[in-house]
């Protein structure tokens, strides 16, 4: 049993860290850039969960075919989580950019339960399926069983990845996003139209969490409003492990706490699996508060 | 030169940094294709006018014009795009993109990608150790490099009007030689540069006329030789 | 305001509003039988109708129009506040207190019910404001300590058997503790932070709650926990059980209020203004801010036991992040730092809902647009406390 046993746990810790690395990235970039935790992010992951099946039962009910329903109904979600979070950004973070942090904290945390609440208006407080017949099946061998979904989580994952990797290292919108979050007042110097910047910044974070909250509806059959809690703490503390500003450091991040809570619920307890994020987050921030990949902040503020 | 509009100009430029007030009624006046030097002791708000000129600090009341416009109110990342460029003090260099990188951030507004690339060779030209060091992370330069890169990168966008805030701090003089002979070449090429400096010496040297800041208000306005042969000028700050 | 200024801001709301339709309309119009707009268009409606009213009035008050009901009002307060500064302290708290003692004796059992939740989170408001307020270290999960002093009473009276009043310092006990383990690690971290890995702890206490089957009982929870008795009386009804929280509500002021003005409340205060010249200037930062910790821990410990004394039942469903999230609201937009500031953040928070039972639903979401929008206009709450200042991290 052993060997399968810990080649499923992996392959099922890939996926898992795959969707944690795509929120953390979120996390990851705004903080760079603003030094904001922005609480309200895992309410982007579920906005798209939402977003995601609204569009794919509607296409699906139009008569497309369900791989395309799936495609497009992917890019509207990041599309849409894309402007809720402009629109949030422009609301509850630019006004108090020279406030205090507890200010912008607060505010955040305020929207949090403002947009967790709109879910819960808007679609009902009832969890919400998710037409699985799209991806069900899989293949095995032996004891070990990946479903399609699975390599369908981890291809896109890595697409996005990749995808977000070229835009920020290979482009000049990139190199100005990493200008912008090394020295926002020298980027001002250059011609960076930092506002623009930062609300770019937060479009891709959420469509990233977007992508992530369809595939967890996908994986697990449901979204419900308030799936964003957990996953987004857990997603912070990957963020944190990785180097705070960090795409890369994200990806690691996200990878080991899947890891990390996929091993620890097979092999340790079920039921406290999500404790080990967090305890992973507190021994971070204790023994090595830059992360693995080190930090990626304005060094010039304080 | 008394009936000439002036590229960059100041009119009782009040403004605050944080909770003190830094500047206290600034005027001063630069022309077109001049060298001029702004010199005091430290906190005297000699950045805090470069600042104000490119409003990453607010000025308060005053009025602030470049180029006969009055820019009080246009965002400072749109001036770089007006040719109003600043090299602010302690480098800033971006310390996580490379030397290429920062280079092409100078040009970010620009969108002329050719001649870019010819300012990208330029620079080298004037600047032969950045062009060994073109693919390092600033932050590995040498302070001296990072001085080379900031200034390489402020030509980068071609400005019309420099502002230079300590470029020789914290350099060794052949550097600071380097540096205000690149500074001298380009004031030759067109470009007008307001330079601040706390290097007294030096900057009055370097320039045509220079102005006195003390406690956030202009003391002193002259030739920059008359400045130099001034007594006051040559206790307070010239280490006499 | 000028034609231009008033335009800018009727633009800028015209544009809010289309913004918020395109958000609004996919939730609520894309059904799989088809896209409907009758749904959204009546929300859209009324918040176009309210926004619409807001910029109106606000641009009449900006205008002056109102100062001829502006002005008498403000002359009124005024007044007041003059009355108020003028009474000697002692005889308003007398009155205060006199009105608190009768209030159960004049009232329903509603109103006995709201008023002693009302007192149990001005305990929670006030031990948390020594936290948040007066030694500036963002706490949120601090509904952690109220949630060990339940259970420790529950637990201590099911198998030991001691009464209330014996498990009541135990709780506060366990509860400081409690505040010290979690302290220790979370007190070298910086603010933001330190506000994430406090919700952690938080969420790991409820996880270690719900799921320690053998000593919780996990999510039944425990049950038939005993109310308190006294020389032969037992606080069965409700509203002996007010006295009981008054009694500790009104001890919590006094302590707060004593630790205010104390050399210790006022290293909190320095720590809180700036941290690196505390330090300088001999203050032992990391044991005060362990102490502020575990002070604010105590008085989370007395009302714990408290409510689970009232409620006869404890469940991890009660010690939830948002039931943090809502005692810091409290303290925050009652006013940090200041008493009466708080107690107003809990009447706002506690009792004005109860006012609105019919909208219940629409509750948390208030809420949260109410914490932003207070953060937006005015940070320092309603009733702040006069000496707050700035935080060191972002002093410039």
């Amino acid at each position: 049993m052993d060997l399968e046993f810990f080649i499923q746990q992996l392959i099922n810790g890939i996926t898992l860290g795959g969707v944690y690395a795509l929120i953390a990235l979120g996390y990851t970039m705004v903080y760079g850039i603003i030094q904001l935790i922005n609480f309200a992010h895992g309410e982007f992951f579920a906005a798209g969960g939402y977003m995601g099946v609204i569009l794919i039962s509607y296409l699906a009910a139009q008569g497309l075919h369900p791989y395309a329903c799936l495609a497009i109904a992917l890019v509207l979600a990041m599309g849409y989580c894309a402007l809720l979070a402009m629109a949030v950004e422009q609301l509850a973070y630019k006004p108090l950019r020279q406030a205090s942090r507890l200010a912008a904290l607060l505010s955040a945390l305020g929207m949090s339960i403002f947009l967790q609440n709109g879910l819960m208006l808007t679609q009902g407080v009832y969890d919400k399926a998710y037409p699985t017949e799209i991806t069900s099946g899989g293949f095995e061998w032996g004891l070990v069983s990946v479903s399609y979904m699975q390599i369908f989580i981890v291809a896109l994952t890595a697409s996005l990845l990749v995808g977000l990797n070229v835009l920020v290292f290979k482009t000049r919108i990139g190199r100005a996003m990493r200008a912008t979050s090394q020295d926002k007042i020298m980027s001002a110097l250059v011609g960076i139209n930092s506002n623009r910047i930062i609300a770019i910044t937060f479009a891709i974070g959420a469509g990233l969490a977007a992508a992530a909250g369809i595939m967890v509806g996908l994986y697990y059959g449901s979204v419900s409003y308030s799936m964003g809690f957990v996953p987004g703490i857990k997603a912070f503390a990957a963020a944190v492990l990785g180097g705070i500003g960090n795409i890369t450091g994200a990806l690691i991040g996200g990878l080991i706490i899947g890891m990390v809570e996929i091993f620890a619920a097979g092999y340790i307890s079920g039921e406290y699996k999500d404790v080990f994020a967090f305890i992973i987050l507190i021994g971070v921030l204790y023994f090595r508060p830059t992360g693995i990949m080190g930090e990626n902040v304005d060094d010039t503020r304080v | 030169m008394a009936d000439k509009t002036p590229i960059l100009e100041l009119k009782n430029v009040v403004s605050a940094y944080g909770r003190i007030q830094a500047l206290k009624g600034i005027s001063l006046k630069v022309y077109d294709g001049e060298i001029v030097s702004i010199i005091g002791a430290n906190g005297a708000g000699k950045s805090t006018t470069l600042m104000t000129i490119c409003n990453i600090v607010k000025a308060i009341e005053g009025d602030v014009y470049y180029k006969g416009k009055r820019i009080n109110d246009v965002g400072s990342e749109v001036l770089p795009t007006m040719g109003l460029c600043q090299v602010p003090e302690g480098r800033r260099i971006f310390p996580r993109l490379t030397v290429l990188e920062n280079l092409d951030m100078g040009a970010f507004f620009r969108t002329d990608s050719t001649n870019i690339k010819e300012d990208v060779e330029r620079v080298f030209d004037l600047f032969p150790k950045l062009r060994e060091r073109r693919k390092q992370l600033g932050g590995t330069l040498s302070g001296g490099e990072q001085q080379m890169l900031a200034m390489a990168r402020a030509l980068m966008s071609r400005p019309k009007v420099l502002l230079l805030d300590e470029p020789s701090m914290g350099l060794a003089p052949l550097l600071v030689k380097q540096i205000f002979d690149i500074v001298k070449m380009i004031n030759s090429q067109g470009v007008t540069v307001v330079l601040v400096e706390q290097n007294a010496n030096l900057a009055l040297q370097a320039a045509q006329r220079g102005y006195v800041l003390e406690t956030g208000k202009v003391v002193m306005e002259d030739e920059a030789d008359k400045l130099l042969t001034n007594p006051d000028i040559r206790k307070a700050y010239l280490g006499e | 305001m000028t034609i231009h200024e008033s335009k800018k801001l009727w633009i800028g709301c015209g544009v809010g509003l289309i913004w918020f339709l395109i958000l609004l309309w996919p939730l609520l119009g894309i059904t799989p039988e088809g896209l409907e707009f009758g749904k959204t268009f009546k929300v859209f409606g009324y918040v176009a109708v309210a926004a619409v009213f807001i910029m109106f009035f606000y641009q009449v008050k900006e205008a002056g129009h109102l100062d001829m009901v502006g002005t008498p009002l403000k002359s009124a307060t005024g007044v007041v506040g003059q009355v108020y500064e003028k009474t000697p302290r002692w005889i308003l708290l007398a009155i205060v207190l006199a009105l608190a003692i009768i209030f159960p004796l004049v009232t329903g059992r509603y109103a006995h019910d709201v008023s002693i939740s009302v007192l149990i989170y001005i305990c929670l408001g006030l031990g948390l404001n020594i936290v948040v307020g007066l030694a500036g270290l963002l706490d949120l999960g601090y509904i952690a300590f109220y949630g060990v002093g339940a259970y420790t009473y529950a637990l201590m009276s099911l198998h030991f058997g001691l009464s209330f009043w014996i498990c009541l310092p135990i709780s506060a006990l366990t509860a400081a503790i409690a505040g010290c383990i979690i302290g220790y690690p979370t007190l070298r971290m910086r603010g933001d932070y330190l506000a994430i890995v406090t919700l952690g702890f938080g969420e790991i206490v409820r996880l270690i709650l719900n799921n320690w089957m053998a000593l919780t009982n996990g999510p039944n929870g425990i049950l038939s926990i005993p109310r308190p008795e006294l020389f032969g009386f037992n606080f069965k009804p409700l509203w002996s059980m007010y006295y009981v929280i008054l009694a500790i509500a009104v001890f919590t002021i006094l302590s707060v209020y004593r630790l205010n003005y104390s050399r210790i409340g006022r290293a909190w205060e320095a720590i809180r203004e700036d941290e690196t010249a505390a330090e300088l200037m001999g203050v032992n930062t990391f044991l005060l801010k362990l102490l502020a910790y575990a002070m604010g821990a105590t008085f989370a410990g007395f009302a714990g036991a408290f409510f689970a004394a009232r409620m006869k039942f404890v469940g991890p469903e009660s010690f939830s992040f948002l039931e943090s999230a809502m005692v810091l609201a409290m303290v925050v937009l009652g006013g940090m730092g200041s008493i009466p500031g708080v107690i107003l953040g809990v009447l706002v928070l506690v009792a004005l809902p109860e006012m609105f039972r019919g909208l219940e639903l629409y509750r948390m979401l208030v809420f949260g647009g109410v914490m932003t929008l207070m953060m937006l206009i005015r940070p320092a709450g309603i009733w702040p406390a006069k000496r707050v200042g700035r935080r060191s991290e972002e002093a410039e």
